[in-house]
């Protein structure tokens, strides 16, 4: 799986994108990003306000049931900002 | 037609280039977006806009797809800049055409509105005392669910 990180988000983590393997029990977004946050410090910042987390699967917007597959490309990013 | 792109636009250029040879075109409606130079009553020395290639480009063409879908339109153009940009550069470029008026004004409108809350693009405002990410507005969420159907 393919994960990408835009805008403070990226800044906070510390990096724009990363693959990995999706681990065993991870199967939907709100699972991935639970996950995520047990990574470190720099991600459980980035992802303390889910409020604030936008997701994107094989760049569509999808909600945080959204269930994932192994070769998904998944961004996470702020609210969009542009115009 | 969709456009995302660093470089800078022409508007009378694009939307020469988009009604020229369609005779049956009415009126074209336009919409051009600009840095500001001041952001709650801080002075913007810069202004980057971040963007997610490939979604983006998807996004928009969603956009200009529901334009289509609501409205009888002959022309569906979307400019769209990232990188760094100063106060007064130009943003994006936004314009619809049609036989009639009525559908290029709310189209052109709608596709701004739904733009703002949807095309993942991210801006970083530089000023003398640093940069920081802006916000999302509700305000541009409000806009945006004006072009809800139920």
């Amino acid at each position: 799986m393919k994960l990408l990180y835009f805008a403070w988000l990226r800044q906070k983590i510390g990096i724009a994108e990363e693959t990995l393997d999706l681990p065993p029990g991870v199967e939907t977004v709100a699972a991935l990003i639970d996950w995520l946050k047990t990574r470190g410090p720099n991600y459980a910042a980035a992802l303390d306000n889910t409020k604030l987390v936008r997701v994107a699967v094989n760049r569509e917007y999808v909600t945080y049931d959204h269930r994932l597959n192994a070769g998904d490309e998944v961004g996470l990013f702020p609210p969009v900002t542009g115009g | 037609m969709i456009r995302v792109q660093r470089e800078d636009f022409d508007p009378g250029v694009e939307l020469e280039a988009m009604t020229r040879g369609k005779t049956h075109i009415g009126g074209v409606t336009s919409f051009t977006g600009l840095v500001r130079d001041m952001a709650g009553g801080t002075a913007i020395t810069a202004m980057t806009l971040e963007h997610y290639p490939g979604m983006t480009e998807k996004q928009l063409a969603e956009i200009e797809a529901e334009a289509h879908r609501r409205w009888p339109l002959d022309a569906v153009l979307i400019i769209h800049r990232y990188g760094e940009l100063k106060p007064g550069d130009r943003i994006v470029l936004v314009a619809t055409a049609s036989s009639h008026r009525d559908a290029a004004f709310d189209s052109c409108r709608f596709m701004i509105d739904w733009l703002k809350t949807k095309a993942p693009f991210w801006k970083l405002e530089a000023t003398d005392a640093g940069s920081h990410w802006v916000e999302a507005k509700e305000s541009d969420d409000a806009a945006a669910d004006r072009w809800r159907q139920s």
